[in-house]
């Protein structure tokens, strides 16, 4: 039995030198030292033995087992090592193919625009207040000081519905009423919202005009808000959407429902000023109108103007995506083109 | 309306300094928005910043002069050619070869007297070239012309960048130039800057050249010159037993007011007046009908003449001028030919006969000022019935309205014009056609004003300029400011009674004229001059918009999801979305009213939409060709007429997908079409996003004609319905455009938004990680075809008691030894519980008693 154990280890020793890869180790040592493998039953019969031999063969059989565990071990490295080198040696790939595309999603430009706007006036202390697209022709127009045939209602042409005195709204300007009505408790509490909505213009579609556009209206109420107070919020508000050195112009104006009123231009943030195309050699563009609420429409909404002031502004969410996303043609917006949307 | 500086600084002396860049931008701040100069001849850009290419002709000062023709000589080699012997300042005429055909009635006809004033170019001199398109430009070079030598022009209109006009040479009125001399640049005679105002309809007082000099004086501090009103001598029988006039209706038409010329000889009005009309875009047509528009375009009183002569004949005997409402069916045809069927709300200037103009529009053929006829030796109007009246805004803009009828007129009254405004219309307008047309005055203004403009006057405290301004003015600064307005002040300490002058109608009193004062001081001090401050009233109370928020959750799981939002147009019409129901299926979209249009702008936006889906079954064919592959949303209202009042907007999400679930790379062929299970999977994800707990949600097979009748389901919510979602129906797809391709589904779904989010949750518990082990048991259950997965897992449910944590379906198989018309159901079951380790028993003791569950329910354990 002795020299069957030595022989045993000799050919544990010779097959090992064959072994090259994971597979084949796995296989030399179930051979040898697996539960059937060959030195396991030798070490198994160790009982047969006469008990004086006994304690000799087993201190051989146990130096083997570790010898040759060990050299598995080893050898187990050798071939990990020898692995990881092949792999990196024959791993190089083309890197200038393309990436698998992931899919990815995409918010509409016109909802980015609109949360960016929203996201600077919420912390400016004003909050969305959403109003009808359907609107009656009192709210959209004689509530803010626009009674029929007032000549004012020749700025903004209407869509008109089947129906007597229901109209598309042609601005949010009518949220103003329903939000003083609702928040102003009787022309008793002051406020701040803005009210984003979709507005609707019976006008010929062009790369500059469409018939559905989205607006956000502004409108502060309270006790001692002035003009400097309008145009102090307004320049803030165009400093953080379009760049702390934003140069901003106030143009007196016309609106039935503020007064005074203003169109605001900011300096040309394409051209700095200098005149482009974009600004029509101005160096201005006009982002928003704006003025203080007209004494009309503070009574409408319950308050006393006599005591009660507020401004209020619109704006266009399409034409400021517009002007920071050098887009020249508005029909891009619902055209809804995958070419398009994917690239915001 | 087109303002050239030249006739503007007839009323006010511009400061020396002031460029009209800058006049510009001041009247642009102030409200009077100049939305282009156009420049004759003369450079654009303050001088003083350095002069900007400009991308007119400019007119060089040594080459481009005023010349005088003295004598026109025929050309020796050519019939249709002449030679112009022009003095320009120099020691020595210049002989110029010309074919100007207004020069060919001089020819050899010995020295001109007076001389032909025109332009004259230099060589050297850059032009317009006459016989390019209009905007080529060249540089005059000598050239010799049929023999003769020639190396300057006599200049066209066209030549000079001032029109297309290219007839003739342009022909200076030796009347109104003689006094400069020859050689004099053209620019100094003829160079002016036109603005181009964009006025809004508050500006009614500055559709004038007054009404703009009178706000370019206020802003600058000067002097306003008033034209000049005065009469001229008058002869002859008074125009009070000539003519009457009779008001129906004084709160329409508050004054009328007229006088009578006599000896009127129509011709073309004078040079001065024709150049001034042009440059302002009007056509000169004969002095007395140039005269009512000179008058409108200085002052903005409309006039109208009448050839007395027709009233007359049509009175027989002494007219009288009545306005008044149209008799029913009454008719009238206008100057411009159009015949009128008059509306009730119309206002008319008749006579006893009938109806003459449309009050404030336009007036009417049969009593328009009459032209000579050379070959009948009729000379035209001879007497003139002057009219200026002031008219109710509103009756003008029905009349507009009803009649579709514009005017110059009419865009002045409409806005409203003061009817101190009309007597001044009357009186200047009789002045200038005396002069131009030689005609006499009757003695005497007939001035009907039953009806008188109240004076107004605002109670203006001093401390409203802090309340509504932000800033400090002092009470002299404040009454300063007005005067250059032109109101007059009375100051009562801190009470300011300020008086509107005469020619203003957008004051009023009250609270509102409070704020128009305000505005009026805010404007003339300058808006840039007004602090910027930051409120410091009290923050009102704040309130979050939840529906919002939730809707931008929705469209944020969305997109993490990979979808793409999309936004449409709320506009179809019926029939298109008529195409959602296959032919000759029932709609299951339920039968309510649309919104339609009264006025829609085209045949294919006649109505506001039912449904989402729609849109984006328009989006998929806009994108097919270059996007195998789509997702998209859209978050927005539909619309339902409501016969009794304003329609409902519900809140409205629709998805849709198509094409290979992955994109192909490469040649990988891992490119399945997204299926019914994709979309359910987007619609859980959804839900669970939302914290909308699955078990409250249920799937069940449901009918609707837009879908696949076997791939369609409904969306429950705690058993309340809120949506729909499947397979689009593929006759569908078809009638949208999409083609009949059944290999690659169109899947969409359309959610009642507001429900949905009615069950979401900003606040839900979290489940924290289990800290002793779970045990997992697979189920699997044979039954008939018809049995759903979701039934099957409800009886696991039923059977699991509280230790079954999850149920899911990992495996559905039909085949051997399946039985036919029979399925394998197989479901990967988890027990766990949160104080101990489960222990075997325990779990197959549950097992067991959902085995028994689904085999009582008609289930039959898989061996």
């Amino acid at each position: 039995m002795q020299d069957q154990l030595e022989s045993i280890y000799q050919q544990a020793l010779h097959d090992m030198e064959g072994v090259r890869d994971a597979e084949a180790l796995q296989a030399w040592e179930s051979q040898y030292l697996g539960r059937k493998g060959q030195l396991t039953l030798m070490l198994r019969q160790t009982g047969q033995l006469p008990p004086e031999a006994r304690a000799g063969f087993g201190k051989r059989a146990n130096e083997i087992k570790e010898a040759l565990q060990s050299l598995h071990l080893e050898r187990e490295e050798a071939i990990r090592q020898a692995e990881l080198a092949r792999s990196l040696e024959e791993g190089a790939i083309d890197v200038t193919l393309p990436g698998r595309t992931q899919a990815m999603g995409g918010l509409h430009p016109s909802t980015r625009t609109l949360r960016r706007i929203q996201q600077i006036w919420a912390d400016m202390g004003f909050q969305v207040y959403r109003s009808r697209d359907v609107e009656l022709d009192e709210v959209n127009f004689t509530l803010l000081n626009m009674p029929p045939h007032h000549p004012a209602r020749d700025m903004q042409d209407t869509f008109y519905t089947t129906q007597p005195d229901i109209i598309l709204r042609t601005h949010t300007s009518g949220g103003q009423i329903r939000a003083m009505r609702e928040f102003g408790e009787d022309g008793t509490q002051p406020i701040r919202v803005i009210l984003p909505g979709m507005c609707y213009r019976y006008e010929q579609i062009s790369t500059r005009s469409e018939i559905q556009f989205h607006q956000v209206e502004g409108l502060a109420i309270g006790k001692g808000i002035r003009m400097s107070d309008l145009k102090g919020t307004i320049t803030e508000f165009a400093r953080r959407l379009y760049g702390e050195h934003a140069d901003v112009r106030f143009r007196a104006s016309y609106f039935p429902f503020t007064e005074p009123s203003m169109e605001v231009d900011v300096q040309c943030f394409l051209c700095e000023g200098h005149g482009c195309s974009v600004c029509k050699r101005t160096g201005w563009l006009e982002i928003m109108g704006c003025g203080m609420v007209h004494p009309v429409v503070l009574q409408n909404g319950g308050y006393d103007p006599n005591e009660w002031s507020g401004f209020a502004f619109g704006m266009g969410p399409e034409r400021i995506t517009m002007l920071k996303n050098g887009i020249e043609d508005i029909r891009y917006f619902w055209g809804n083109d995958l070419r398009i949307l994917e690239q915001f | 309306m087109r303002l050239p500086i030249s006739w503007l600084k007839e009323f006010v002396d511009l400061p020396a300094d002031l460029s009209v860049e800058a006049l510009a931008e001041r009247l642009t701040t102030a409200g009077l928005e100049v939305g282009k100069i156009h420049y004759l001849g003369i450079p654009q850009g303050d001088p003083r910043y350095g002069v900007p290419p400009s991308d007119h002709l400019v007119w060089d000062r040594e080459r481009v002069i005023l010349g005088a023709i003295q004598e026109v000589k025929a050309h020796p080699q050519a019939d249709r050619l002449v030679l112009a012997v022009v003095e320009y300042g120099a020691a020595e005429p210049e002989t110029v070869v010309t074919g100007a055909p207004n020069l060919f009635q001089y020819r050899d006809q010995g020295p001109i007297d007076p001389p032909l004033l025109t332009a004259f170019a230099l060589e050297g001199a850059e032009l317009i070239d006459g016989h390019g398109d209009g905007v080529q430009r060249l540089i005059l070079q000598e050239k010799e012309l049929r023999g003769i030598p020639n190396r300057c022009m006599v200049c066209s209109e066209m030549e000079l960048g001032l029109s297309d006009e290219h007839e003739g040479i342009m022909l200076l009125d030796y009347e109104t130039y003689h006094h400069i001399a020859p050689g004099t640049p053209l620019a100094d005679v003829l160079g002016d800057a036109i603005l181009e105002l964009e006025l809004t309809p508050n500006l009614a007082r500055c559709f004038s050249m007054l009404g703009v000099a009178r706000e370019v004086a206020a802003l600058y501090n000067l002097e306003v010159r008033e034209p000049d009103y005065s009469l001229p001598p008058t002869s002859g029988e008074s125009v009070e037993s000539a003519a009457a006039i009779d008001i129906r209706e004084p709160s329409l038409n508050p004054r009328f007011t007229a006088t009578l010329l006599r000896n009127v000889t129509i011709k073309p009005s004078p040079w001065w007046m024709q150049w001034r009309l042009k440059l302002i875009g009007q056509r000169p047509i004969s002095n007395i009908v140039d005269v009512t528009n000179y008058v409108m375009f200085e002052i903005g009183q409309p006039t109208h003449a009448f050839d007395y002569d027709i009233l007359m004949e049509r009175a027989g005997g002494k007219p009288t001028i009545i306005t008044r409402l149209p008799d029913a069916g009454e008719e009238l045809k206008t100057l411009d030919g159009k015949n009128h069927k008059l509306d009730p709300a119309t206002l008319l200037v008749a006579d006893t006969k009938g109806a003459l103009s449309l009050a404030g529009v336009m007036g009417g053929l049969e009593s328009e000022v009459q032209d000579p006829d050379p070959e009948t030796g009729y000379v035209g109007t001879t007497t003139v019935l002057l009219e200026a009246a002031a008219w109710n805004f509103i009756t003008i803009r029905k009349t507009m309205s009803s009649t579709k009828q514009h005017s110059e007129a009419a865009a002045r009254f409409s806005r409203g014009v003061h009817p101190a405004v009309a007597l001044k219309g009357v009186m200047r307008g009789a002045k200038l056609m005396c002069e131009v047309s030689g005609a006499t005055l009757a003695p005497g203004i007939l001035d009907v004003y039953p009806s008188p403009a109240p004076t107004v006057v605002v109670d203006f405290p001093v401390s409203e300029v802090e309340r509504l301004l932000g800033f400090r003015l002092e009470k002299t600064e404040v009454i300063n400011l007005l005067h250059r307005l032109q109101f007059e002040v009375d100051d009562q300490g801190d009470m300011l009674k300020v008086t509107v002058p005469d020619h203003r109608l957008d004051i009023d009193t009250g609270v509102i004229g409070k704020a128009d004062i305000a505005e009026e001081i805010a404007r003339i001090y300058g808006y840039d001059n007004i602090p910027n401050t930051i409120m410091d009233d009290v923050l009102p109370p704040q309130r979050n918009n939840v529906s919002l928020d939730n809707e931008d959750r929705v469209r944020d799981l969305l997109v993490e999801a990979g979808l793409q939002e999309v936004i449409n147009y709320r506009f179809t019409t019926p029939e298109h979305e008529a195409l959602l129901t296959p032919m000759g299926l029932p709609s299951s979209w339920g039968s309510f009213d649309y919104v339609r249009l009264l006025n829609p702008i085209s045949a294919e936006r006649t109505a506001l939409r039912h449904a989402i889906l729609g849109s984006l079954l328009d989006n998929a064919v806009t994108n097919m060709h270059h996007h195998p592959s789509i997702r998209i949303f859209e978050v927005g209202n539909v619309y339902y007429a409501n016969p009794n009042g304003l329609p409902d907007e519900p809140r409205r999400l629709g998805i849709l997908i198509t094409g290979p679930r992955h994109t192909g790379w490469m040649g990988e062929t891992d490119s399945d079409n997204v299926d019914f299970y994709d979309l359910k999977g987007i619609l859980e994800t959804l839900l669970d996003g939302l914290h909308i707990p699955a078990r409250a949600t249920t799937y069940r097979a449901t009918e609707h004609n837009s879908f696949h009748p076997g791939r369609v389901a409904m969306l429950k919510i705690n058993d309340e319905p809120v949506g729909v979602f499947g397979q689009v129906h593929p006759l569908v797809c078809d009638a949208f455009g999409l083609g009949l391709d059944l290999q690659k589904p169109v899947l969409a779904a359309e959610l009642d938004l507001d429900r949905v989010l009615a069950y979401t949750s900003e606040t839900f518990a979290l489940q924290h990680i289990p800290l002793h082990p779970p045990v997992y048991r697979d189920v699997a259950v044979v039954v008939d075809e018809d049995r759903t997965a979701a039934e099957i897992a409800d009886l696991i449910w039923q059977s699991g008691g509280e230790l079954l944590r999850e149920v899911r379906l990992f495996d559905v198989y039909r085949g051997q030894p399946i039985a036919e018309g029979q399925k394998s159901l197989a479901y990967a079951l988890t027990f766990q519980t949160d104080i101990e380790t489960l222990n075997d028993k325990a779990v197959n003791r549950i097992q067991k008693d959902i085995v028994n569950h689904l085999e009582a329910h008609g289930a039959k354990l898989r061996a």
